[in-house]
């Protein structure tokens, strides 16, 4: 039997199995299981997006005229979890499994059997999850951060706890993956402070998901026992505290918000070096910026809860260290204008996108740095604001990043060039809109419109016409993605060179376009030139 | 709507509108109640609301400056060094000088900041010396208001439930037909912003509010008092307001609180001293009258008070 196994992995050598089945379902291979990872982001980024779309038609004009109260709350709720867990993680994920290998000259992920599994949990969670919108219950309403005792009003609680049971052992099995992979998979050579920033923010990424995803576990466990086993962690009638869920859901929460942005500045750290024609700027600060950034996230979580009346030394300690982010993000984005001081650059669309990813997360950050003042956060705190903050962060931040990676590799994935011209319509639309979208939203909160309401004051209806036009044509633009990655997939007769990108340096623009099933089974000879940080003397 | 409010109608006015705005942002905007196009926080109305209003107007300029150097910079590099224009990569990526400077520079702003708020958040958190006390409880979806003390002499009896006003509740239905730009008292729209029964408190006077709930977490927030917090089941919280000029100040439930989270809004009507009095002393009268049985404030209350009428 033993030599069966072998002599079936030994088969692989030749291609990818040929039925659909063996060659999807039961993948061991990185590249297949990252491709899996992004098409199932892909589905999921649209059946969020459709939730939006539904949150800014209800809120296109005052008055209710779509949907009743309790369905707007549960769109609201879908849209976070679905885009959080089904569309932002999984696409990070699904770049490291394709990338990762590539870039430290590895034959594949370390654990490619868990690979499988860790993926193929997800269809399951997001199924489970979903399946509560038709059941009789209806689906969560109590928001993303499920805050008792709202959230044990719910008669989904159940199926939303197991589904986040699921979701976190794919996440807890993949960074094990990525973490074993990365420390011990790297062709010989390939030191770790001449990793790629990419692979550098996975592995910082992949300890944080390590650390955090099962606190979220715990946490939701309360909840369901709370709800159906008569215990009181959160119930103030028998002793229990609504505020502990609050510090254990942010305790994971706090550091999510990161494993969701850190892969991102990986990725915009890769891209703007090839596009500049010259080496990052500060690599080790870069890297070190990143450990900084992570470390902070441990132990600033209670800045989302200023106004839930916090001892007087809390809020100050929580301020100061969500201040002192700033300083690793502001380095960050420094050291990726001073990689493009002095360069050569011509602007591709992931280089479009990550110029705009810089600009527009860097705006995420100021509202970000001003929320962290306890005085004015007591204002900002759970309006539109936030809402504004979050989204650059999160749409015009990681989702940016995720697109710009995605435009960056897919010649190497696929073998072929995508239109470029597409992908600039693709870019400019998406940069317009997003910001009629989610700049408004700023003035929204500035005047006093909390967030997740479905209907507002009439002062409120000018700005939210705006935001909802921004919105829906946002979400049409995202067509011409698909579009583009269609055409780039099954129709472009272009050809991509194995280079593809005339600056692009790594390992994993030394194989072939598009890249082979197997890549590196004989570890590459490392040649510091050939790496993006090797031969840089800092 | 009145002073510093500019009222355009039609999408296609609003750059020039969002233009004239914009310089108008750090002019601040005397008003307490949200106001069509408006694009900056409140100023408020009570003594401490102005510290969010100017922390908030400082770290925007703040952020704004080092914006424009960080993006100029980015956009002089983005013209001056493209391939196109013939630009060649040069080899460096290293400065120690420039990054120690661009890491202390923030430092040194971040301690400036902290300072301003950390004064500011002190202030905020001392609630000692209150001159009355209002207990508010949070119901979904509701609020509760029982008057505990004035001037140092306990308040019998005085509580009542705040809800949203009829008119309000009827054109928010689902396919209700009705237009929310008519909901309005005097020249004002209160479309989702009124109550049928205001909390009622005298200016010139640090009222000291003790905050809970009774069945989910609520927060009660009035953007002209410049804070919020969070009303919490088998938590009492305390905050402070002192409001310096009478008026009607709208707000609304700030924590998602069930299906009518959006329907609980929060009116408080500043009268003067002499007019709260009065109003107080009838209110403990009514309450004290021997027919009524305790606690019936909000029953023995029907006509529906329009929270419009300026104290």
């Amino acid at each position: 039997m033993s030599y069966a196994a072998t002599h079936d992995q030994h088969d692989d050598h030749h291609g990818a199995p040929k039925s659909f089945f063996q060659r999807w379902c039961m993948s061991t291979n990185h590249k297949d299981i990252g491709t899996l990872y992004l098409v199932f982001a892909l589905t999921m980024f649209f059946i969020g997006g459709s939730f939006a779309m539904g949150i800014r038609a209800e809120l296109f004009k005052p008055g209710l005229q779509l949907m009743q109260p309790y369905f707007f709350n549960e769109l609201t709720t879908m849209h976070a979890l679905v885009m959080i867990f089904g569309a932002i993680m999984p696409a990070f994920v699904g770049l490291g499994n394709w990338m990762i290998p590539l870039m430290v000259g590895a034959p594949d992920m370390a654990l490619p059997r868990m690979n499988n599994l860790s993926f193929w949990i997800l269809p399951f969670a997001f199924i489970l999850m979903l399946s509560t919108l038709f059941l009789p219950g209806g689906g969560p309403a109590g928001g993303w951060t499920m805050y008792p005792p709202l959230s044990l009003q719910s008669n989904s609680l159940a199926y939303v706890v197991f589904a986040i049971h699921l979701m976190g052992i794919s996440s807890i099995m993949g960074a094990i993956n990525i973490i074993a992979t990365i420390l011990n998979m790297r062709a010989p050579g390939m030191d770790l402070m001449k990793m790629p920033v990419f692979v550098w923010s996975w592995l910082i990424t992949a300890f944080l998901l390590i650390a955090v995803m099962p606190a979220l576990a715990g946490a939701v466990t309360m909840l369901l026992t709370d709800k159906y086993f008569g215990t009181n962690f959160f119930n103030p009638g028998g002793g229990g505290d609504p505020v502990l869920y609050q510090h254990i859901f942010w305790f994971f929460g706090h550091p999510e918000v990161y494993i969701m942005i850190l892969p991102a500045f990986g990725i915009i750290s890769e891209i703007v070096p090839t596009f500049a024609r010259k080496p990052i700027f500060g690599y080790k600060a870069m890297v070190f910026a990143i450990a900084c950034i992570a470390f902070l996230s441990f132990i600033v979580w209670a800045h989302h809860m200023f106004a839930v009346g916090l001892p007087l030394g809390a809020e100050i300690f929580f301020m100061y260290a969500t201040m002192l982010i700033s300083v690793p993000t502001g380095v960050k984005v420094f050291n990726w204008v001073a990689t493009m001081w002095g360069g050569s650059m011509t602007f591709e669309t992931p280089m479009l996108f990550s110029i705009a990813f810089i600009i527009l997360f860097t705006i995420g950050g100021f509202s970000g740095l001003m929320m962290a003042l306890v005085p004015a956060d007591f204002q900002y705190h759970d309006t539109y604001f936030i809402v504004a903050h979050f989204h650059y962060v999160l749409v015009t931040g990681a989702l940016f990043a995720i697109i710009a990676a995605a435009y960056y590799w897919m010649p190497k994935w696929t073998g072929n060039m995508y239109s470029e011209f597409w992908g600039k319509v693709h870019f400019w639309n998406s940069v317009v809109w997003v910001n009629v979208l989610f700049f408004p939203q700023h003035f929204l909160g500035l005047a006093g419109m909390p967030r997740r309401i479905p209907d507002y004051n009439v002062a409120f209806a000018n700005f939210n016409m705006v935001s909802s036009i921004g919105g829906f044509l946002f979400g049409a633009s995202q067509l011409i993605f698909v579009g583009v990655l269609i055409h780039c997939v099954f129709f472009s007769k272009k050809k991509a060179t194995d280079r593809v990108w005339e600056g692009a340096k790594g390992l994993e623009w030394t194989v072939p376009s598009p890249a082979p099933y197997h890549t590196f089974e004989l570890p590459p000879v490392v040649r510091d030139e050939e790496l993006a940080h090797g031969h840089v003397n800092d | 709507m009145t002073s510093g409010s500019i009222r355009h109608h039609g999408i296609g006015r609003a750059f020039t509108t969002l233009t004239i705005g914009a310089l108008a942002l750090f002019g601040g905007v005397a008003q307490a109640n949200p106001h069509p196009w408006q694009l900056n926080l409140t100023r408020g109305a009570s003594t401490w609301s102005p510290v969010p209003y100017h922390l908030n107007n400082i770290s925007l300029a703040v952020c704004t400056v080092i914006g424009l150097l960080v993006f100029g910079a980015m956009f002089i590099a983005m013209f001056r060094f493209r391939k196109s224009r013939g630009a060649v990569a040069e080899k460096w990526s290293h400065n120690t000088m420039v990054e120690v400077v661009w890491t202390t520079i923030p430092v040194l702003i971040l301690v400036t900041l902290a300072w301003l708020a950390t004064t500011g958040l002190t202030s905020w958190a001392d609630t000692t010396g209150s001159q009355m006390t209002v207990k508010v409880t949070g119901y979904q979806w509701k609020w509760r208001y029982d008057y505990v003390d004035y001037l140092g002499k306990p308040v019998a009896k005085v509580g009542f439930m705040s809800k949203l006003d009829q008119q309000s509740d009827d054109t928010r239905q689902l396919d209700s037909g009705m237009d929310p730009y008519a909901v309005r008292v005097g020249d004002e729209n209160t479309y989702l912003l009124n109550v049928d029964k205001p909390l009622v408190v005298p200016v010139d006077t640090k009222i000291r509010f003790v905050i809970t709930s009774g069945d989910v977490i609520h927060s009660w927030w009035v953007p002209a008092t410049g804070w919020k917090i969070d009303a919490i089941p088998g938590i009492v919280n305390s905050a402070w307001a002192n409001f310096t000029t009478p008026g009607t100040y709208r707000g609304q439930c700030a924590e998602l609180c069930g299906q009518d989270h959006g329907f609980m809004p929060i009116v408080v009507v500043v009268k003067s001293k002499a007019d709260f009095a009065t109003w107080l002393a009838a209110q403990e009268a009514a309450s004290s009258a021997p027919a009524a049985a305790p606690q019936t404030a909000q029953v023995a209350a029907p006509a529906p008070v329009s929270a419009g009428g300026q104290g």
